[in-house]
């Protein structure tokens, strides 16, 4: 029984770490607290059913609707915060509830506010093992949260745009100076931000078998619990503080049962680590 | 009719902005979780004359005190946990007292609380004498806000909002002015929550939600973050835009959200903020007919 709550709190903290893990890279570069990020999230669902729909292959359409939901990333930046920058911070914040809120209204209307299904088939079927049960779709989760973390740390730390990247996140200016094209690090970490964001969404629609507009409104401010937690801005942390979330809410639900809903106990968590440790689990000097 | 209705809520949305002015822009504190005090006040007031029978006129200082004290601790909060981790404890504070109301049996769940109406020498309070009350709330609110800002309390805080350290080590009590403000901020917001929930008759959890309290500060920002009139303006046309744009009321979010994007995008420092471009034009223009005055 434990076993499998500890199966189920790993899958949901699998996806909460791909769904935060745009927001932590776009903090960690610009210091922007990106809720448009969400908004990432459900368009991707939405292309991901669109194209699944289309194509009927589940990796294309994964592929296409990262590639494109990552695109309006690069957008974004370049028309609404590159401009921002020497703003104080809520500036940027209360742009990016803009988009979000603009982003989430455009499904709407083109989409219909309705639940629209989203059965995919698997080449694999759920494994029952003893009183273990993995659901298909959490094997999917895996994988792909897996070899998505595996290629953003093999760019991070073994390349050499990582280097760059690096550079710009501890110090913009100065990375400028010194000849790094700090507004291509800052596309590609767009991309890359919002991409994942994208794939989040799909993952999540099959899960669920169900994708409806106004899915990311939960998921734009436990995102945000989930990167402040891990330090904000630090990839790693992020990914230790959505497996504790997912862990923390998994057991609190199962076990000791509590009188508010399961979105609030991420918060209820979130305050009173923040008490004991003001700035998060993993602070770390350069954030990337 | 529908005029004053209208004038009632702009005018609470006003209160919400002024009250938030007081703590993001005097103390330039980050509170992405306004609502949360608005509804706290709300449901106090709802419960103090719905389940106690205390009048209308002693549950308004009644609730402001409870809404403040919760403040207190949000300013205790603020002391340890600054700058965006601060803006997400808000956030995150908003979202717990939400989920209190939305769940707690006590203050209706998800039926939500409704609320009797307050006597008026007999009669029940006509939507005029809510907009009287509004109004002479606002006026208030405006002496008091021009008051902070002259006195020491208003230096301080704006001590705190350049560089808190270096008021600190000017001798300057960070904390106390800090919780002040947010003490301050809060309690207004828990009057007006008061008059909201009797003006309503019936209040729910998720009129207090993120949303609100993101509607609230966008209305500060987009009018002039740290200045009275800004936050005015800010609520008049954000609390509007539902209004006018009522006959394509699918698209109403959406042309709400471009609007806001657009203003912040091309005026970040707000519409009548110190720095923006139609403050600077009245500015000239004012000073062009002083000088025509003057020969």
């Amino acid at each position: 029984m434990f076993l499998q709550q500890l199966l189920n709190s790993i899958a949901i903290g699998s996806v909460y770490a791909l769904t935060s893990m745009g927001a932590t890279l776009i903090y960690g570069i610009l210091g922007i607290l990106d809720i448009a990020n969400a908004g990432a999230y459900v368009l991707g669902a939405y292309l991901g059913l669109l194209f699944y729909s289309l194509t009927g292959n589940i990796i294309i359409s994964f592929a296409a609707a990262m590639a494109t939901t990552g695109l309006l990333g690069i957008l974004i930046q370049k028309y609404v915060y590159r401009p921002l920058l020497s703003q104080p911070a809520y500036i940027p914040l209360i742009a990016s509830i803009g988009i979000f809120i603009f982003i989430e209204n455009v499904i709407r209307l083109i989409a219909g506010p309705t639940i629209k299904q989203f059965t995919v088939k698997l080449p694999f079927s759920n494994l029952d093992y003893a009183n273990l049960h993995i659901n298909n779709v959490w094997v999917l989760i895996f994988i792909v949260a897996l070899i998505l973390m595996f290629l953003l740390w093999y760019l991070l730390k073994m390349t050499k745009i990582g280097l760059a990247w690096r550079a710009t996140s501890q110090d913009l200016d100065i990375a400028k100076t010194m000849g790094i094209n700090t507004n291509k690090v800052i596309s590609l970490n767009f991309f890359l931000g919002y991409s994942f964001a994208a794939s989040a969404g799909i993952l999540i629609g099959i899960l669920y078998n169900s994708i409806y507009p106004t899915m990311g409104s939960v998921v734009s401010y436990k995102m945000l619990a989930i990167i402040v937690l891990g330090g904000l801005g630090n990839p790693f942390g992020t990914v230790i503080a959505a497996l504790l979330i997912g862990f923390i809410e998994t057991m609190v639900g199962a076990y000791i049962g509590f009188f508010i809903p399961r979105n609030a106990i991420a918060f209820v968590a979130l305050v009173i680590i923040l008490l004991i440790s003001p700035k998060g689990l993993f602070t770390q000097k350069s954030r990337i | 009719m529908y005029a004053i209705v209208v004038m009632i809520n702009v005018g609470i949305f006003v209160l919400l902005a002024l009250s938030l002015n007081i703590i993001t822009g005097y103390a330039g504190q980050p509170n992405i979780g306004q609502g949360a005090f608005f509804g706290i006040g709300a449901y106090t007031g709802a419960v103090l004359t719905g389940k106690f029978g205390i009048y209308f006129w002693l549950a308004m200082p009644f609730a402001a005190i409870i809404t403040g004290f919760i403040g207190f601790f949000l300013g205790l909060i603020s002391i340890r946990i600054k700058e965006d981790f601060l803006a997400i404890v808000t956030i995150a504070l908003n979202f717990i007292v939400a989920a209190v109301f939305q769940n707690v049996e006590f203050f209706g769940a998800a039926m939500g609380l409704s609320v009797p109406p307050p006597n008026w020498f007999g009669e029940s309070l006509s939507y005029q004498g809510y907009l009287t009350i509004i109004i002479i709330l606002i006026i208030l609110v405006v002496i008091f806000s021009k008051w902070i800002e002259k006195s020491w309390l208003g230096m301080a805080l704006g001590a705190i909002r350049n560089n808190e350290m270096a008021a600190d080590s000017l001798g300057i009590d960070t904390k106390k002015f800090k919780i002040m403000a947010f003490v301050i901020g809060t309690s207004i917001a828990g009057l007006t929550g008061v008059v909201y929930a009797h003006y309503m008759t019936f209040i729910m959890a998720s009129d207090f939600g993120f949303l609100t309290s993101v509607t609230i500060l966008s209305m500060v920002i987009l009018g002039g973050n740290n200045t009275i009139r800004g936050p005015i303006i800010g609520a008049v046309i954000l609390g509007l835009i539902p209004e006018v744009f009522r006959f394509i009321s699918d698209y109403r979010l959406l042309v709400y959200a471009g609007i806001l994007i657009l203003m912040i995008r091309f005026q970040p420092s707000g519409l009548l903020g110190d720095d923006s471009f139609v403050w600077n034009k009245l500015k000239l223009l004012k000073a062009s007919l002083g000088r025509r005055r003057g020969a």
